[in-house]
Order: C-alpha cells, then sequence, then structure tokens
C-alpha cells in the first residue's frame, strides 16, 4: 500500500486529522500510567506479611474498670485458650500486622549517636514469632528464661537483666543496619540508648503500620518482653484455615467465661484485617481499570464518527477510485492504513506526553519511574482499538459503487 | 433570534442522532467522572468550622531532646502534660483547650444492651464555646470542674438516643469505666469534617460520643489512644504519662484578630525560651502557630488517591472535549453546503457563528444532565467504599452549579474551534459544488 496519496489526503484534513492524533497521544499517555498504577497497587497488595496469613485470628477483650491482676489474668486466659479445640498456638502480642497501630522506636548503632539511624517496629509477645509463623533464617528464638514483663520493664528500665537485653530482627533489617555483615551478636541502640544484642533473624515480619513508607515495611524487631491484658495488646491464635470461624467464636465463649464483664473489642482473621489494609488500593485499582475502559471506549466512538464522516466525505472519490479499477480490498485498506498512520502518530506523541505525566507522578506522589515495558502496552491497545473502530467505517466505504463517480451530487 | 437558533440547533440534532448520541455521552462520561472525583475532593478538603476556623489555632513548640535534632526541622505534632498545663493556664488567648482521645467501656443500665466501648475526648472546658459545639440539652461543664476533677460527662446526641431514647438526661448518670459520671451536657448534631483537633483518630471518623474532663479522665485511669511520641529515657505507661518526656496531647487557642495570633506567637517563644533556662528545654525555640486550615494542608489530611483521581478525571475530560471537538467539526463540515447558502442568502458570519455556538451549548446542556446522572451514580459508588470518608460524599447546590457551569462551558469551548471554521466557509465554492 501506498502511503503517499494518504499523506497528502491527511495535509488537506489538518484539524480533523490532529484532533484524532491528538486524542489517540491522551488516551495512550493516561493508558500507560493508569496500566502502571494498577501494577504497583496489584504489587503493593501482594505485599510480603512474613506470618501465616491464613492461619492467625486475632481476639481482642478489654477489661472495665481496673485490671487487679493482669498477669495472673493473662496467664489464664492463654490456658483457656490453647483447650480450645483446634488452637496450635496462642499468645498476647502487642500489636498485630496491617492494623495501623504500632509501637515503634528510633535505633542507633553507637550510643554517642546524636542523629537515628532508623525507626522500627517493637513487637513484644512471648513466643511471637513462633506463633506468627515467621521462619528463622539465623540464629534462634527466645528461651522462656529470657522473657521479662512488659510492665516491669517500662517501669524500671533499668530492672532489665543483662541476659533479657537481646532482640531478633527481620532479615531485611539486618541488611540495612549492617550490609553484608553476619547481624549475630551485633549491637542496636534503642531511642533511650538501650542496647540490644541481635540473637537472632527472622525472614521477614512486616510492620503493622507502614507510615515511614513501604521500602521500611519490613523493619521490625521482636523483643523478649512479655505482655499483659491492657495496652492495645490483642491475642493471636493459630489454627488449621478452614477452622478459623469456629475457633474465633469458641476462643471469644472461652474468655467471656473466664471473666463475664469483658467486652470483645476485636474478633477476626488476619486475613480480614489484610483486606481492610488494602481495601483503598482495591478500590483504587478499580476505579483505574474502569477509566482505563471508558477512555478506550470514547476514543473508539471517537474514531468511529470521524472515519464515518470522512467516509460520506469521500464518497465520490472513493466512487472514481473504484471506476478505475481499485478494488474493494484497495478501498479498505486505505482507509485500515490511514488510520494506522493516525495511531502511529498519535502513540509516538503519546510516548512523550505519557513520561512526562510519568515524572508529573514521580515528583507528586512517590511513585518509581515506568518502566519501558509499560510503552507498548499503551500503543499496542491503541492500535488495536484503532483498527476496530475504523472497521465498520472503512468496510461501508469499500462498498461504494463505482457508479457514485458518475453522479452529480 | 436566540430561540430560532434554539430551534435550528434542535432539528439539526435530531438529524444525525448517532453523531449527537456520540457527542452528548462523551461529555456525559468526562463531567460525570469529573464531578465525580471533584466532589469527593470538594468534600474531603472542607472547612470543619465554617466561619470560625480563621480564628483557631494550634500552637505547637519543641520540648525533646538534641537527639535527631535538626536546625529547621518542624517543632512535635502535640504538647506534654507540663507544657499543656502550662499554656493552659497562662490565659494568654480568648479561649484555650487541651486534650487528647480515648476508648471508654459504658455499661448501660439498661438489662437489654450490653456493655460496650465508645470513643471519647478527654478536654478542658472551653473546648465547647471555641469550636461552636451546639448542645441540644444543658451546656459545658465549668472551669471549677475541670480544677476539681468532677465526675460530669457531655454525650453525644446519637448515645442519648442510645442510651436515654433521646429524652432529656441531664442528672442522669452514664457508667464510664466502673465510675458513675453525672451527665451535664446532651450535644445537638455536631460533625466537623475532617475531625480536625485530632487527626490521630481517623481523619473523617464519627465524632466522639463521650466527652470528659481532663483531670477527671487521669484521675479515672481512662485509656487515652493515639499517637504517643516520646524521647529519652522515655517510659510510656499509661498512668505515668503526666510526667513523662512524651507529646500526647492537643492543644487549641482561639485567638480573634491578626495582632493578637503575632502576639500569641511572640509568648510561644519567649515560653520556650524560658523553658529552656529552666533546663526543661535543649532545642533553641522553634514555634507554629497554624490556623485549622492551614494545620490540615500541612498534615496533608486529603488522600493522595484522591487528588490522584481527580487529575485521572480531569485527564479523560480532556480526551472526551477532544472527541467532541472532532465530532462537532465533522457535524458542522457537513452541513457546509447549507452553511453556504445561508451565507449566501445574507446570514452575517457572525450569526452562523452564533448558531453553531447555541448548537453544542445544547449539547453541553444535554451532556451536563447526562454527566450529573452519571456523577450522581459515580458518587453512590464512592459511598459504597468503606473508606472512613466515603459516606460524606454527596453533591451539594455549589457541585451541582459547577457541574452545569462546566458541561456547558466544556462544550462551548469545544464547539469554539468548528464553529469557527464553519463559518468560513467560502459560500460560492459550496454553492458551485452543488
Amino acid at each position: 500500500m501506498d502511503i503517499l496519496p494518504i499523506l497528502s489526503t491527511l495535509r488537506r484534513h489538518k484539524v480533523t486529522a490532529t484532533l484524532i492524533v491528538l486524542e489517540i497521544a491522551l488516551t495512550c499517555a493516561i493508558v500507560c500510567n493508569a496500566v502502571f498504577l494498577i501494577n504497583q497497587r496489584l504489587h503493593r497488595m501482594d505485599m510480603q506479611s512474613g506470618v501465616a496469613m491464613h492461619e492467625l485470628v486475632q481476639v481482642q477483650v478489654s477489661t472495665i474498670g481496673s485490671q487487679p491482676d493482669a498477669r495472673a489474668r493473662t496467664q489464664e486466659d492463654l490456658a483457656a485458650l490453647r483447650q480450645v479445640p483446634g488452637v496450635q498456638a496462642a499468645t498476647l502480642v502487642s500489636q498485630v500486622p496491617f492494623t495501623n497501630s504500632s509501637w515503634n522506636s528510633s535505633i542507633e548503632l553507637a550510643p554517642t549517636q546524636t542523629q537515628p539511624t532508623l525507626n522500627a517496629t517493637l513487637y513484644f509477645g512471648e513466643d511471637v514469632p513462633q506463633v506468627f509463623g515467621s521462619r528463622l533464617v539465623v540464629g534462634r528464638y527466645f528461651g522462656a528464661d529470657e522473657y521479662v514483663d512488659f510492665e516491669v520493664a517500662s517501669n524500671n528500665p533499668k530492672a532489665i537483666p543483662q541476659s533479657s537485653l537481646i532482640v531478633i530482627i527481620t532479615r531485611a533489617l539486618a541488611e540495612r543496619l549492617w550490609p553484608g555483615e553476619n547481624p549475630l551478636g551485633k549491637t542496636i541502640y534503642l531511642g533511650d540508648s538501650t542496647p540490644l544484642r541481635v540473637v537472632g533473624v527472622v525472614a521477614s515480619l512486616i510492620r503493622p503500620s507502614l507510615f515511614g513508607g513501604d521500602n521500611t515495611a519490613q523493619w521490625s524487631m521482636i523483643l523478649p518482653l512479655r505482655m499483659a491484658v491492657g495496652q492495645g495488646a490483642s491475642y493471636v491464635l493459630r489454627t488449621a484455615p478452614a477452622n478459623r470461624r469456629r475457633v474465633i467464636y469458641a476462643a471469644v465463649a472461652a474468655l467471656k467465661k473466664l471473666d463475664p464483664k469483658r467486652v470483645v473489642t476485636q474478633q477476626r482473621t488476619l486475613d480480614d484485617v489484610r483486606a481492610e489494609f488494602f481495601q483503598g488500593d482495591r478500590a483504587m485499582t478499580g476505579l483505574l481499570v474502569g477509566v482505563i475502559v471508558a477512555l478506550l471506549l470514547v476514543t473508539g466512538l471517537g474514531i468511529v464518527g470521524l472515519a464515518s464522516f470522512w467516509v460520506s466525505q469521500r464518497r465520490r472519490t472513493i466512487g472514481v477510485r473504484r471506476a478505475l479499477g481499485a478494488t474493494r480490498a484497495d478501498i479498505l485498506h486505505y482507509f485500515q492504513t490511514e488510520n494506522f498512520l493516525l495511531a502511529t502518530m498519535g502513540i509516538a506523541i503519546g510516548m512523550a506526553l505519557a513520561y512526562g505525566i510519568n515524572l508529573f507522578l514521580m515528583l507528586h506522589y512517590e511513585l518509581p519511574r515506568m518502566p519501558w515495558l509499560y510503552f507498548p502496552v499503551g500503543a499496542i491497545a491503541l492500535w488495536l482499538i484503532g483498527q476496530l473502530a475504523v472497521l465498520g467505517p472503512a468496510l461501508r466505504a469499500s462498498n461504494v459503487p463505482p457508479v457514485v463517480a458518475t453522479r452529480s451530487v | 433570534m436566540l430561540a430560532y437558533y434554539f430551534d435550528l440547533a434542535l432539528r439539526s440534532l435530531r438529524r444525525n442522532p448517532v453523531l449527537t448520541g456520540l457527542m452528548v455521552l462523551a461529555i456525559a462520561l468526562g463531567i460525570g467522572a469529573s464531578m465525580t472525583t471533584l466532589t469527593v475532593l470538594h468534600v474531603l478538603s472542607g472547612d470543619p468550622l465554617p466561619r470560625r476556623s480563621a480564628h483557631i489555632y494550634y500552637p505547637q513548640i519543641d520540648p525533646r531532646d538534641m537527639n535527631g535534632y535538626q536546625p529547621g526541622g518542624e517543632p512535635a505534632d502535640q504538647v506534654t502534660w507540663i507544657d499543656g498545663m502550662n499554656l493552659l493556664h497562662a490565659h494568654r488567648a480568648d479561649r484555650q483547650a487541651l486534650m487528647t482521645g480515648g476508648s471508654v467501656p459504658i455499661q448501660p443500665t439498661q438489662a437489654n444492651l450490653d456493655p460496650f466501648y465508645a470513643d471519647a475526648r478527654y478536654t478542658t472546658t472551653d473546648f465547647f464555646p471555641m469550636f461552636g459545639v451546639p448542645f441540644e440539652y444543658g451546656t459545658a461543664w465549668t472551669t471549677s470542674d475541670d480544677e476539681n476533677r468532677a465526675r460530669v460527662a457531655v454525650i453525644s446526641r446519637t448515645l442519648n438516643d442510645k442510651l436515654f431514647g433521646g429524652k432529656d438526661s441531664l442528672g442522669k448518670t452514664i457508667n464510664v469505666n466502673d465510675a458513675d459520671l453525672r451527665i451535664v451536657g446532651v450535644l445537638d448534631a455536631w460533625r466537623p469534617d475532617p475531625h480536625f483537633y485530632d487527626l490521630y483518630q481517623g481523619t473523617y471518623g464519627e465524632n466522639e460520643d463521650v466527652f470528659v474532663p481532663l483531670s477527671t479522665s487521669r484521675d479515672l485511669r481512662l485509656a487515652h489512644n493515639g499517637s504517643t511520641d516520646c524521647w529519652g529515657k522515655g517510659a510510656p505507661s499509661q498512668d505515668k504519662l503526666e510526667q513523662a518526656p512524651c507529646t500526647w496531647l492537643q492543644f487549641w487557642v482561639q485567638l480573634d484578630t491578626p495582632a493578637q495570633a503575632a502576639a500569641y506567637k511572640q509568648f510561644l517563644v519567649h515560653y520556650s525560651q524560658e523553658q529552656k533556662t529552666l533546663g526543661r528545654f535543649q532545642r533553641p525555640p522553634n514555634v507554629r502557630l497554624r490556623d485549622v486550615m492551614q494545620w490540615l494542608g500541612f498534615k496533608k489530611v486529603v488522600p493522595g488517591d484522591v487528588r490522584l483521581q481527580a487529575w485521572l478525571a480531569f485527564g479523560f475530560l480532556l480526551v472526551c472535549l477532544v472527541n467532541t471537538v472532532g465530532l462537532m467539526l465533522a457535524k458542522f463540515l457537513r452541513r457546509s453546503g447549507e452553511i453556504g447558502v445561508r451565507r449566501a442568502l445574507g446570514a452575517a458570519r457572525r450569526a452562523v457563528f452564533e448558531q453553531l455556538l447555541v448548537e453544542a451549548g445544547l449539547v453541553g446542556l444535554a451532556g451536563g444532565i447526562g454527566g450529573l446522572l452519571l456523577a450522581q451514580l459515580g458518587l453512590w459508588l464512592v459511598r459504597r467504599q468503606p473508606a472512613d470518608y466515603a459516606k460524606l460524599a454527596h453533591l451539594d447546590p455549589l457541585m451541582l452549579l459547577i457541574t452545569f457551569a462546566l458541561a456547558i462551558g466544556a462544550s462551548l469551548l469545544a464547539g469554539l474551534l468548528p464553529a469557527w471554521r464553519a463559518c468560513h466557509v467560502a459560500p460560492a465554492l459550496q454553492l458551485k459544488g452543488n
């Protein structure tokens, strides 16, 4: 197919051609970025938690009035919870992943440091990594004799024995603090200069709240502090995925039986907590998909409209060409090629625009640079939409009979 | 003349129902999407205290130690108990209130209601007049109640409905964390959005149901919720927060004139200097005095996603407009012959131009109506979202007006170029062609 005649025709319809090119360019740019955003969100929703997500449930109870012997109450509760059929492990933990509520501390690598190295989450509770199912990479878990009561530790930090000033950290945190080194035996200092010796490293354990940005999501530590009810702590139970609902129900009943005056403030599976945490991302993904569909639809319909106008405007010319020996296929290909040329021009401009929009988003929304892989996505989508949209009008054009050439109007 | 143009436009639009339909659909989709996101943005960035917000300020000082100090950094977001009390008792503003949030267990006396948790605010008496909180029954507690840790409470209308069937409950008691508090006031409907005075309790969340004097809340050991930021040897045990080097309270003041605000800022600097001399503060004085809207802007309360959605919708509207320009051009140029005849019969270029613009405006009007329906559908979808701001997404009269202005404005804009091109059609050429 010779494209020179097409180009010379287009030059005579500059305004309309420009409009089509512009529309394709804008659509292409937005679609590229929207697909990139969708992928970012999907990736975020796939974030690693480091815990046995489908096997955990959270039950949080609060006592009305003061709790006289919180420690004994907790031990009694845990004993009852471990008796619940289906419960494989149970503990009281200071916070639960994806609940947006967390204990955090700044960390230093030397006690004399004036600027903290970073801010990380502190998990407290007995056997937290074991119950959560956080895999140990090197080192060890805490021994039963190493735990100290949270109340004792927070009221009088000096009372903590040397042997309990230890910590388990995530692999990501270890890599960030001592890149390429063996973290075992190294010491970190909390904001108040409390030294903690690293005794174990877990593969992954997400922070409950991502206020520091997603790239700090894995900066977690576990301390050998035994929690007592109150202070926002929750019971976390591990069970087979199929038993979760039943276990929640039975656990709440068991806790209520021990003290009917209590109020259950949370009872849910960790999968539910996670789903709630990412609900915004899910909604945004749906919206972006909607926008892409609507954009392609509008652009497609626009091309149909303009192509139809062109075809009706050029009926005479088409008739003359047919009379001079052009086949139906020739006419069809003419309009298809014309659309392909316009789409290509639009896509070329759209790529530049897409890059510009990405720069803008990087500046205002902390998005990474768009990998070049996304550019062909928009291109292919628009070529396809263009060809699909022009097919109808082009077929109509190819059906113009040669006899039209002989009519005056 | 306008009526005649109107008639002509209607006839012309009816002649190509498909093309007309495409244009109306494009505008309706673009307007619908834009208005949905714009309404959400408008609602979320609204003023929580209309007419008052400019006089309500959030003083910030920096009581932290030198660890992590960076010159030019922001001061602490909240205040410590000691500073909050000092500033409160200094009475340098027209009104001032110290506060924090919490969650309290309530044991209803009614047998049919189980104990439940309610959001609570622990504050001082000026909270109510300063923020213009309306009362259905009773009033705020008094300054002496604040001083004497009085066992009193103000409850929300919702809680009054739940516990007392909406009847006047003044003088009755409510059991909060095992203590009986006398109800001195019942609020009327009040829900400032965003929840500006304490953004740690959910930016667009429901309001608190129970209001208790701050001193009483400490006496009753009511649990404090929200952010607690400690430094040094901070041991954030709930019972010892008064002495701890931790910021966990919000302090708000009312200053009626700019001069007073300037003077108050000076006072904050002097206070910081004085505390540094006393050895309590270590950092050089670093104060801020933002009013409500500045504070909300600084805390970036409007979710980034909502802004992103608005950008996206306007990008979409732009595509729809370019699309409409193209279609209108096709439509107007197709009538070149008719325009040529009209021009040859003596119609001025201006008259043709006006007539074509009326046609464009009509498309815009139809698109606006379609857009409005789509926006209502879009907002209905937004309201079904689980986000805490979702319920607020409603079209108000202002946004309704903007919808039509935007739709007609956009379609007139889209009609300008096509109409201009069409009215420059050379009459002789068209007549010859026919």
